[in-house]
């Protein structure tokens, strides 16, 4: 089962204060925890280490991010768990696309070429409900990106591999949630107000082109 | 014609127009999560984005304070968001709950969002949402129990999980399929929580395996798995599924292409993964249920097409099944080939898992693996960590006495150019192949100096005392390896481990340096001075540790019965006398007091050291640094004072000599007469006599080696277990506190001694505070368990009673110090006691 599941894009965000000057911070933008207190010895560990205080989450984030930042494309895509994501059990298992990082930290009772493929059908689905995601979509949208998670994921378990059947729940559950006036607009023309929002601000440095992902570019299955 | 108005309606209401705005009157409008995370990222600094955050929780607490249902949901979406960002948001907690109980789906939707995301069982909040998740499991609409479902599943403590798992155990009889599979992994999360409740869940199984949808049949794999993990009984009672599940998996790979379930090309690989762990389970260990899978798991092997990782996925999933079942050996061989293809595979996470599960069956295979060796060695050259530590691992393991020279080699040539992570574990996987297949004395005595000198300063500390033995035992090797030794100290003087164990050797065979008598190598010429030199270089060096520097005056000492130039030693030893280092200053004092009153009894003091007997474990060989340690050394008070000296110095000099781990040297005295005999083991009686339990750490306690101590020893020795009948003993009686122990033996285990303590007071007054505490010697593990209270009533009226429980692997000598803490008319009192009169029966 899934300890954690995180999703980082430090680039755009630090580029963004690098600009300024000041300072430049590897931040996630997005950090799901699929967290369960299941077994016994993972009950204290996973209290206490499983980012459920603020301090913790960040330091988590922080550790993964500096852990798999620095790893090359052609390297493999497993990391052996430090004691901050639990011990030897765990794992992080990553995959990368273009600025953002998809992280997995799984435990013995996953396989780990079958997480990688959960990685590629979880963005694929991203993809889909919010048209070419892209990272400011994480962000504008991360209440959106938790449902369409909850309906892949559940409680460190897997939930549902199908995506067109992920994409007709989610779509349906947020037609509900429009119909009684909603919290936010809808995705795509949230995407497009905050993409035409943020081009006047900093055009040089965020080029929306480069950050979307493109299902067809992503590497190869 | 409605979704238009309601869109509207939504666009002033997202705006927040001055219209509404106007309509609310006194209150503005909370900001909307879109606008803060706007503003939030135009923050510069980190110090500006706190300001800001804080800005906003303030407008947020006042909104919740003010019981706004409007904005509610608004305001708790903005919270998540901060809370992702690291920020605390626990004051939304109950703001969750309110929201849970809305009956909008919107409202409903982030509330749990919330729950799941602020709350877990630490927070007695999360049962106020018991009834709330309760009602909406029995909700009209399948996404508001969907919700409540997913919730429970996620963060239900076992409370929760008692009060319902009734509604889940329903629900997973349901024909719906979006609910039957969210209720399939509660129950799992429930069974979790609470395993007693599994048996309710089993006549909801019983269907589930016939089931159509692949989200069902996924997750209801997962629940029988996690079944048959926890129970034995539910594992053999699900063994009859086994045909059923071969079924749906052989639909899998032989159903053509269908657009639901495809990825890359293959039919629901997950699911397939997750058929094939079941199996592997439910395959374990019994032949009939292997018997009825081996033939499917051939297909799959056969049939997967692996050139996308999916297909992998599903192929390393097979491999790692038929690894585990009672699978025929056709198979097995068929498996490990597909392993050593992946070996192969271009892609380094293929690599991996193959790796990883060669690591699995190196055990039970081996000779399939050994035939993948040089694959294996070749990804120690890999460039990425994550392989070659699992390379190095798996070539640790194919290590044997065929092959260690050559595989050694790769090894030793990996540790030097590896990154320092790896060097700790690859110098302690160097040092036990070379111990357990060493082809000769010769090539261990050099892998270990090659280990010292490359990755000298990562090697673990115990690595020291067990070359020194080594080199001890090898006794035709002792010029060769003082030389090596030697000549390694000139070229570099940094690696601590080395220096120490080079200190040692040629403090030992000075001797044999200098004659050259070295048969393998060319002999080196050194003078007496020359040594010196080298090791007073040592002395004053500062990449030395306070260690090397003892190890190295130590050498310098023995040298001087082994040397002519005794002056120049005086001289040296005498200047340490004042060193700031303690340590340093008492081994020189004590030298120097050998050197001036003692003198006789040098040579025999610095005699060579006798040949270590080889233990086969570490554990009990602390017992000369305890006696040195921890023993009061005035024990024969007959002896004139002067002569205590001399005997603690032995005694340091023997745990110098010794180092910490080399096995315990007296017990071979005996055997070798020395010139100064008498008085040697007078002092090393002595010695014992402190703790006269030396133990020549017998393998096993029950065979008692010929004890050669024992006519020195004040102690009998008694073998058979008095069982019953220990006297009980007081252990401690000083201003009205008296603490009696008595004795029981453990059963079934002998070497526990159950020792139960009665405290009680004979004071007027009580003694309240009251904490006992016992430590023992490293030798013995002690385990202390909760008293019965913590005051002491006065006037004897009552005992605290408290349990303590002795470990005795060695059956040595009880010893025990106290320590009392308690409150006595009002003012804190504190003791420390010793206890060595422990009877014999207890310990023996």
């Amino acid at each position: 089962m899934s300890r954690f599941l995180l999703c980082l894009g430090g680039s755009v965000y630090g580029a963004e204060r690098g600009k300024a000057g000041t300072e430049v911070r590897d931040r996630g933008c997005f950090a799901a925890h699929t967290r369960s207190g299941m077994h016994p010895f993972e009950k204290t560990v996973c209290l206490q280490k499983c980012g459920d205080t603020e301090d913790m989450q960040q330091q988590i984030i922080r550790e993964t991010f500096h852990l798999v930042s620095k790893r090359d494309d052609n390297v493999c895509n497993f990391l052996e768990g430090g004691s901050l994501i639990g011990g030897s059990d765990y794992k992080l298992i990553y995959r990368h696309y273009a600025t953002l990082y998809f992280v997995f930290c799984v435990d013995s009772s996953e396989s780990e070429l079958g997480i990688l493929d959960l990685i590629q059908v979880f963005v694929e689905t991203l993809d889909k409900c919010f048209e070419n995601v892209c990272e400011l979509d994480l962000i504008f949208h991360m209440d959106k990106v938790h449902y369409i998670l909850q309906e892949v994921v559940m409680g460190g378990m897997v939930l549902e591999t199908n995506m067109n059947e992920i994409v007709a729940q989610v779509e349906v559950q947020n037609r509900m949630e429009k119909s009684e006036g909603g919290l936010s607009a809808a995705p795509a023309r949230a995407v497009s107000a905050v993409k035409n929002m943020n081009l006047p601000e900093i055009p040089r440095n965020i080029n929306i082109g480069d950050i979307n992902i493109k299902v067809p570019s992503l590497s190869p299955f | 014609m409605m979704t238009n108005l309601s869109r509207t309606s939504f666009t002033i209401l997202d705006d927040s127009s001055p219209f509404l705005a106007s309509l609310r009157l006194n209150m503005p409008a909370p900001i909307r999560l879109r606008e803060l995370i706007r503003t939030i990222r135009t923050a510069r600094t980190q110090a500006e984005e706190r300001e800001m955050i804080q800005k906003e929780c303030a407008a947020i607490r006042s909104s919740f304070r003010e019981e706004d249902n409007t904005y509610r949901c608004r305001n708790v979406a903005k919270l998540l968001y901060m809370h992702m960002l690291g920020y605390p948001a626990h004051f939304g907690q109950l703001e969750c709950l309110k929201l849970i109980a809305s009956q909008k789906f919107t409202d409903k939707r982030i509330g749990y969002l919330g729950a799941m995301l602020l709350l877990d069982e630490r927070q007695d909040v999360h049962l106020l949402m018991t009834n709330c998740i309760k009602n909406d499991l029995n909700h009209s609409t399948q996404y508001v129990q969907g919700l409540a479902l997913c919730t429970l599943g996620c963060m239900g403590s076992s409370e929760m999980c008692r009060d319902l798992a009734g509604e889940v155990e329903k629900l997973l009889k349901t024909s719906n399929s979006y609910l039957r599979k969210k209720a399939a992994l509660c129950a799992v999360h429930v069974i979790r929580k609470v395993p007693e409740l599994m048996e309710m869940f089993l006549p909801a199984t019983k269907n589930l395996l016939s089931e159509k949808n692949h989200g069902v049949l996924h997750t209801s794999v997962v629940l029988l798995t996690e079944m048959c993990e926890r129970s034995p009984d539910m594992l053999a009672h699900f063994r009859k599924l086994v045909p059923q599940l071969v079924r749906i998996l052989k639909n899998l790979i032989m159903s053509g292409y269908s657009p639901e379930h495809d990825v890359s090309g293959i039919s629901d690989p997950f699911l397939q993964v997750r058929i094939l762990r079941l199996l592997r389970i439910l395959g374990k260990g019994d032949d009939d249920s292997s018997e009825a899978m081996n033939d499917i798991l051939a297909q799959v092997a056969t049939n997967t097409e692996t050139s996308k990782n999916v297909g992998n996925a599903i192929l390393y999933e097979t491999v790692l099944t038929i690894m585990d079942i009672k699978s025929e050996s056709g198979l097995r061989v068929l498996a490990i080939n597909i392993l050593g293809r992946f070996l192969l595979n271009n892609d380094k996470n293929i690599r991996y898992v193959a790796l990883t599960s060669l690591l699995k069956t190196v055990q039970t295979d081996h000779n399939a693996v050994q035939r993948h060796r040089s694959t294996i060695v070749d990804c120690l050259k890999d460039l990425d960590v994550s392989i070659k530590r699992r390379a190095m691992e798996l070539s640790f393991a194919l290590v044997n006495g065929n092959n260690i020279r050559g595989m050694m080699k790769e090894l030793l040539y990996f540790l030097d150019s590896c990154d320092p992570e790896f060097k700790a574990d690859c110098a302690s996987g160097v040092f036990l192949a070379a111990e357990k297949y060493a082809p000769s004395k010769r090539w261990h005595i050099d892998t270990i100096m090659r280990v010292l000198t490359t990755a000298g300063s990562y090697v673990r500390d115990d690595s020291v005392p067990n070359l020194i033995q080594l080199i001890t035992n090898s006794v035709e090797m002792h010029a060769y390896t003082v030389q090596r030794l030697y000549k390694a100290l000139l070229d570099d003087i940094s690696q601590q481990p080395l220096v120490q164990v080079a200190s040692w050797c040629i403090g030992e065979y000075g001797d044999l340096l200098l004659s050259g008598q070295c048969e393998e190598e060319e002999p080196i010429q050194v003078t007496e001075d020359e040594v010196l030199d080298v090791l007073e270089g040592l002395l004053v060096s500062n990449l030395s540790t306070p260690v090397t520097r003892g190890y190295s005056l130590t050498a310098i000492m023995k040298l001087s019965t082994r040397f002519s130039s005794v002056n120049r030693i005086k001289k040296v030893v005498s200047i340490y006398g004042s060193s700031i280092d303690v340590e340093l200053q008492q081994r020189a004092v004590e030298y120097n007091a050998l050197f001036k009153k003692y003198d006789h009894m040098r040579p025999a003091l610095l005699e060579r050291m006798p040949i270590m007997e080889k233990t086969a474990s570490n554990g009990p060989t602390e017992i000369v640094q305890t006696n040195g340690e921890t023993e009061p050394s005035v024990v024969e008070p007959k002896h004139p004072p002067p002569i205590n000296q001399p005997a603690s110095q032995g005694n340091d000099l023997l745990d110098l000599l010794g180092g910490n781990d080399v096995p315990v040297i007296q017990t071979t005295m005996p055997t070798k007469p020395a010139s100064a005999g008498g008085e040697l083991l007078d002092l090393l009686g002595d010695l014992s006599l402190g703790g006269p339990a030396p133990a020549p750490a017998p393998p096993a306690p029950t065979s008692q080696p010929p004890f050669l101590l024992d006519g020195l020893s004040s102690q009998p020795l008694f073998n058979d277990i008095a069982a019953a009948g220990i006297p009980p003993m007081t252990a401690y009686n000083k201003n009205g506190l008296k603490i009696d122990f008595t004795f029981e033996r453990a059963n079934p285990n002998p070497n526990v001694a159950v020792i139960t303590i009665h405290a009680s007071n004979s004071t007027e007054a009580d003694m309240t505070d009251f904490v006992f505490q016992a430590a023992v010697p490293k030798t013995f593990q002690l385990q202390l368990l909760s008293p019965s209270s913590n005051v002491v009533p006065a006037l004897n009226q009552g005992t605290v009673t408290q349990v303590i429980r002795v470990l005795n692997q060695q059956k040595q000598q009880l010893r025990m110090r106290i320590k009392l803490t308690y409150t006595h008319k009002g003012s804190a009192v504190q003791d420390l006691a010793e206890v060595n009169n422990f009877p014999p029966q207890s310990w023996q």
